[in-house]
């Protein structure tokens, strides 16, 4: 056998081992994604079936915060008082976990035409959706972000490199960066955090951020900040959409609710009654 | 062979000082960010990325660059590659060094940075694009220095360098596709989803690579006695000319997908970056000015390139190389990495402008790349110069 012969051979081998060796890397490397998204699309569609265990969502009754003005404002206080995020007062650090938002930014994916003038002035609750196939979590070079068992997708500040990488991934404009120090005072002398939570870690300059679902409060049997300040009016429902007997099952089973860009995959746990 | 370095004219000791005086003042200005945060930037909520992040893409591509002289002259046994190939190499070297430092610059937690190893996360393209930078910048030391050494020694490179070297290759191709793959393969920034996004970054790198390449060797030729020589000067025309036309036709299909299709979500920042986005009852276009005039000086770069060539003149060769080398610059370096960020995924509009120290900064770590450069030029030509008298 002449040598480039051989080459030849050696090479075609090699090519053939990884050829065999690539799609099981691939999976690996898209840890079973694809295989589990092949295996259980839902009946009648090419869609991942939801997945089994528990997980979390949230309902949002969009109607209910225009009836009772200042009801989101509240849950927004409410949720910054409780997780110590700072306010800077102006556009570009902001540091934000549930804001107001209109219903033009909020569903730019949906139609702008011919609109119900109600909707213009509605306000809308927007945080982070805890994507069932976050972007977030994929692009994190340090598992800094990461998805637990119950569907939140969680934040691990004193592990954050403050790349941003999940900025530029989140497909919802959910995170916010600690542009400046968030345990420091402004030129007058105020702190970023007006009255500091002791309960809650405070966090450190660099890091990324952002609504957590209230993981601390659920450990110890509360629900989330936000849907206990709206408990009365249910403008917010929380709980475990796999529980069939969860108010927050009831609800999406009687009333048609939108997701936010659904067309990407993402999976959104945030659901919009308009 | 590293003594070559601390022997030189005056010339180069000035050079050098300047170097060094740019880099003492964007040192100040880092010391100010790692003490104030990186709110000290022009970068926002909504613009997460700014020019550290996009230098860094940009000069992924120049490193990626010296592929187009390693591989005709180590695969095709292309003779006349023979003293500009070690430039390729080095400058690949200088601009990964760069790469690397602008990473750390962009970070929130500079000192946490070990965690990309500590903590390896396969899912993650960034720490991908870690793993194949490091390795091209060891490659090409590896290379460029044995190589380099059994020149000086006036032996034939050992044999045991050939594997390193045929690796390079196709390792070069990584680092750019990598580097593309952080921005396509997000749901929700339609400028950057596009799978045209890695080839675009290739045609670009491999325009934008040797152009500077040959601006350098050209300023050698007038400085120094070396001469890189006329055959490989008219082949490396060929090659930026026509890797810039790709690129070129590569932007044309970007064009058409986005303004034949009519999708709001593919056009918004094509209309951001060359005609102005309106939004509400204002029209941004910051970056207006920079995309047309990289667009032109790309299209005369290209005509003047070949020109140059067949009038054998040195100095419009040296300005058509310029032209496309800071097209590119604009094009890679300003506008991809910007532009991605707007309209934002809520649709709104926030536009970057770049603070002062974050300018300091970012000259600084150029001024680093060239002096790391510098170095390993005067060694490297130093060695080719003895052996050759
Ligand atoms: S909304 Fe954004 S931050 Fe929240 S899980 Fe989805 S991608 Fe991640
Ligand atoms: S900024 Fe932090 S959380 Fe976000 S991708 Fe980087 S390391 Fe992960
Ligand atoms: S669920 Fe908790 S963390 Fe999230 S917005 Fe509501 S109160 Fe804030």
């Amino acid at each position: 056998m002449d040598s480039k012969r051989r080459d030849f051979l050696k090479i075609a081998g090699l090519t053939a081992i990884a050829g065999i060796a690539a799609p099981s890397a691939f999976n690996t490397l898209l840890k079973g994604e694809a295989i589990a998204s092949a295996g259980q699309a839902a009946a009648g569609g090419h869609g991942a079936a939801a997945p089994t265990g528990k997980r979390y969502g949230m309902v949002i009754d969009v109607k209910k915060f225009t009836e009772n003005p200042g009801l989101a404002e509240q849950c927004v206080s409410a949720c910054h008082t409780i997780h110590n995020v700072p306010d800077f007062g102006n556009r570009k650090d902001e540091v934000k976990w549930i804001w107001i938002e209109s219903y033009e930014h909020t569903f730019p994916t949906e139609s702008q035409y011919k609109r119900p003038d109600a909707l213009k002035d509605m306000p809308i609750l927007t945080l982070c959706n805890h994507c069932d196939n976050p972007p977030c979590v994929r692009a994190c070079p340090t598992k800094a972000t990461y998805k637990k068992k119950d569907g939140i997708v969680g934040m691990d500040y004193h592990r954050c490199i403050g790349c941003r990488f999940c900025m530029a991934a989140c497909p919802y404009g959910a995170r916010s960066f600690n542009w400046r120090d968030p345990r420091g005072k402004d030129a007058n002398g105020q702190p970023f955090i007006k009255a500091e939570n002791p309960k809650y870690p405070t966090r450190m300059r660099g890091v990324v951020e952002k609504c957590n679902f209230c993981t601390e409060r659920l450990a110890i049997g509360q629900i989330p900040a936000c849907v206990e300040v709206a408990a009365q009016t249910k403008a917010l429902v929380f709980g475990d959409m796999n529980d069939p007997n969860s108010e927050i099952s009831q609800v999406l089973k009687t009333s048609f609710t939108i997701q936010r860009n659904p067309a990407i995959g993402t999976h959104p746990s945030l659901f919009y009654i308009i | 062979m590293i003594e070559k370095a601390f022997k030189g004219s005056t010339g180069y000791w000035v050079w050098m000082l300047f170097l060094l005086s740019i880099m003492g003042v964007g040192g100040l200005c880092y010391v100010q960010q790692f003490n104030y945060g990186l709110g000290i930037t022009g970068m926002s909520r909504d613009v997460t990325w700014g020019v550290y992040i996009s230098q860094f893409t940009f000069l992924v591509g120049v490193a990626a660059g010296g592929l187009m002289l390693v591989l005709p002259y180590y695969i095709h046994n292309y003779k006349a590659f023979g003293r500009i190939v070690i430039l390729g190499e080095f400058m690949a070297i200088a601009a990964i060094a760069m790469c690397l430092m602008f990473i750390i610059a962009d970070l929130g937690q500079p000192m946490r940075a070990m965690n990309v190893l500590l903590h390896p996360t396969p899912n993650s393209m960034l720490f991908w694009d870690m793993i194949v930078l490091n390795g091209y910048l060891f490659l090409n030391i590896l290379c460029g220095w044995v190589v380099l050494q059994s020149e000086y020694k006036g032996v034939k490179y050992p044999k045991w360098i050939k594997p390193f070297i045929y690796l390079s290759i196709p390792w070069a191709i990584s680092i750019h596709t990598v580097t593309a793959f952080l921005y396509c393969g997000l749901p929700g920034r339609h400028f950057w989803l596009t799978a045209i996004l890695a080839p675009r970054f290739l045609a670009s790198a491999f325009a934008a690579g040797p152009a500077l390449l040959m601006v350098i060797a050209m300023i050698l030729k007038k400085t120094t006695k070396f001469d890189v020589g006329r055959e490989a000067q008219d082949k490396l025309v060929t090659i930026i000319g026509y890797a810039a036309m790709l690129n070129f036709f590569f932007l044309g299909c970007e064009f058409f997908v986005a303004y034949y299709s009519q999708i709001p979500g593919h056009m918004h920042t094509l209309d951001y970056l060359f005609w102005g986005l309106g939004h509400g009852d204002q029209v941004y276009n910051n970056l207006v000015p920079f995309m047309r005039a990289s667009v032109i000086m790309g299209l005369a770069g290209i005509a003047l390139i070949f020109v140059s060539r067949a009038k054998q003149s040195d100095g419009l060769l040296v300005i058509s190389c310029l032209l496309i080398f800071i097209a590119f610059w604009i094009d890679k370096g300003l506008g991809l990495v910007l532009g991605g960020f707007v309209p934002s995924p809520l649709e709104y509009v926030t536009e970057y402008v770049p603070s002062v120290q974050e300018l300091g900064i970012t000259a600084a770590i150029w001024a680093t790349g060239f002096f790391i450069l510098s170095i390993l030029y005067k060694v490297a030509i130093s060695v080719k110069l003895e052996k050759e008298a």
